[in-house]
């Protein structure tokens, strides 16, 4: 049998392994390294320091990646012999969209993950992830509209892309209405989840439709699609910025749910027994 | 099984014909919503014309949403809900008898009165007849995703603006192919395509709309 991660919920309890062998039951072994015990993490208990060493990592890894794109879409990436100088926001712009659509598809699967094992830990990670997700579409649809002003003429297109962007905000933004609006954590966290599984099944059929009526409205638009012609050093610029904002992403993810982890369990021994709470 | 979708369905009808009131005001709701317009917008028929398809729309989305809240409310507070969930029958029968007997009290009355204010709005006859057909397909696909968001806000406070935040994004797909289909039909492009994807979705939100409110009405309640 595989050591059981325990938490003694009633006494707050620090967890301890031991085997479940008939017999032997409650006697407390070693814990065994060549065995991965995958739940051992899903305990806020055994989360919250873990968090609290990945953070420091990953912030140092989003300062360092974030500076060195800003550096080079500044300085190394050439001008663009069409767009001018005012091309390099989408430096900004591109990975900004991208995280917004793939931190929508994490809390999705943090919210399957949730209402399949019943783990606390995955609609907390769920909740911390969303306002970096809602930050990142609305840096999407801003650095968007300073770039469409001097390329497009105008802050503002009704484009397939744009407008489902918007609506990817207008979910962000009803999940975290809901879970400000539901008091009891864990009817939070299970109501926030099935939304967002109902709105990763909605968003193919959104953006389809939103694309169809685009086209149906105005024919062709100015189109946006450079990915294909776009120069090394520019794609390498537009990588390190992802890379980048994944680390953030991460980081303030990570020092999001530790900060939930104490609001939530205030009430356990192991939370009162933590160096930084008796300060 | 069936009998239990046609007792709900029945019994939510009776309760429905004994208050009214609550029928009539998304009725008027929509029809004021839709009488606004052109007070707003200016009496210009053309205007109004190539406008008409999106306003009704919208006003029929919002009659829609406003009507959501009572959809479980009376019954999570009077108890009878709990009884449902405990009941031997698949709840998502039972959601869907609701469902079913809430667009007839909400969204059939507003199906049946577009035609109506359209001539207010010079529509054609061929446009007016895609209009009924659309609303027709349209609105059983709103109620039924709308009761996925009034279950997940049941007995929340300022549940309402909730349900709006939460739901008016999902209607979007309906919304477009809705006064898409009359707009192509008005503009003499043909609406069947529209009409096509509005029942695909409404095929669709039938399917999953009632597992998902289920879902959401046994976290709520619980």
């Amino acid at each position: 049998m595989p050591p059981v991660a325990k938490f003694n919920e009633v006494t707050g309890t620090k967890p301890y392994l031991y085997y479940q062998t008939p017999g032997t039951a409650g006697l407390h072994y070693p814990m065994n390294s060549r065995l991965i015990n995958w739940f051992k993490f899903s305990s806020p208990a055994t989360f919250y320091p873990l968090a609290g060493r990945l953070v420091p990592i990953f912030a140092v890894l989003a300062l360092a990646l974030i500076g060195v794109g800003l550096y080079m879409s500044f300085f190394v990436a050439p001008t663009d012999y069409k767009q001018g100088e005012g091309y390099r926001i989408i430096f900004v712009h591109v990975p900004a969209a991208w995280m917004s659509m793939f931190i929508y598809l994490i809390m999705a699967f943090w919210a399957a993950l949730g209402l399949v094992f019943n783990t606390r830990l995955s609609g907390m990670m769920t909740r911390a992830l969303a306002p970096t997700g809602a930050i990142f579409a609305f840096l999407a649809l801003w650095t968007g509209a300073f770039w469409g002003k001097p390329m497009w003429g105008t802050w503002w297109v009704w484009d397939a892309r744009l407008t489902s962007e918007l609506i990817l905000l207008f979910l962000y933004l009803g999940y975290l209405a809901l879970q400000g609006a539901i008091d009891d954590t864990r009817r939070a966290d299970r109501a926030g989840a099935l939304l967002v599984l109902v709105g990763v099944v909605n968003i193919p059929i959104i953006y389809y439709s939103v694309q169809w009526w685009n086209t149906l409205h105005q024919g062709a638009t100015i189109s946006m699609d450079n990915g294909s012609k776009m120069g090394v050093t520019m794609l390498w610029t537009m990588l390190i910025m992802a890379l980048g904002f994944w680390a953030y992403t991460i980081a303030v993810a990570l020092a999001r749910v530790r900060s939930i982890i104490l609001e939530r369990e205030a009430d356990t021994t192991w939370v009162s027994e933590l160096a930084e709470v008796r300060l | 099984m069936f009998s239990a979708f046609r007792t709900l369905m029945g019994r939510d009808l009776l309760l429905a014909m004994r208050r009214r009131s609550d029928l009539f005001t998304t009725l008027f709701f929509f029809v004021i919503v839709v009488s606004l317009f052109p007070l707003g917008i200016g009496p210009e028929m053309n205007t109004l014309r190539l406008i008409a398809p999106g306003v009704f729309w919208v006003a029929a989305l919002l009659a829609s949403m406003l009507a959501l809240e009572r959809l479980f409310a009376v019954d999570y507070e009077d108890g009878a809900l709990e009884q449902m969930l405990l009941a031997p029958q698949p709840l998502f029968v039972l959601v869907l008898a609701k469902v079913t007997a809430h667009w007839l009290v909400t969204g059939l009355p507003l199906v049946l009165m577009a035609p109506l204010l359209g001539l207010q709005y010079d529509l054609s006859s061929e446009a007016l007849g895609v209009m009924v057909l659309s609303l027709l397909l349209g609105t059983p696909a709103l109620s039924l995703i709308g009761a996925i968001g009034a279950a997940l806000t049941l007995g929340l406070r300022g549940g309402g603006v909730l349900v709006s935040l939460l739901v008016l994004p999902l209607y979007i797909p309906v919304l477009i192919f809705g006064s898409g289909a009359v707009e192509a039909t008005a503009s003499g492009l043909g609406g069947q395509g529209h009409i096509s994807m509005l029942g695909a979705i409404l095929v669709l939100s039938l399917l999953l709309a009632p597992l998902a409110a289920s879902a959401a009405l046994r976290i709520s309640v619980e």
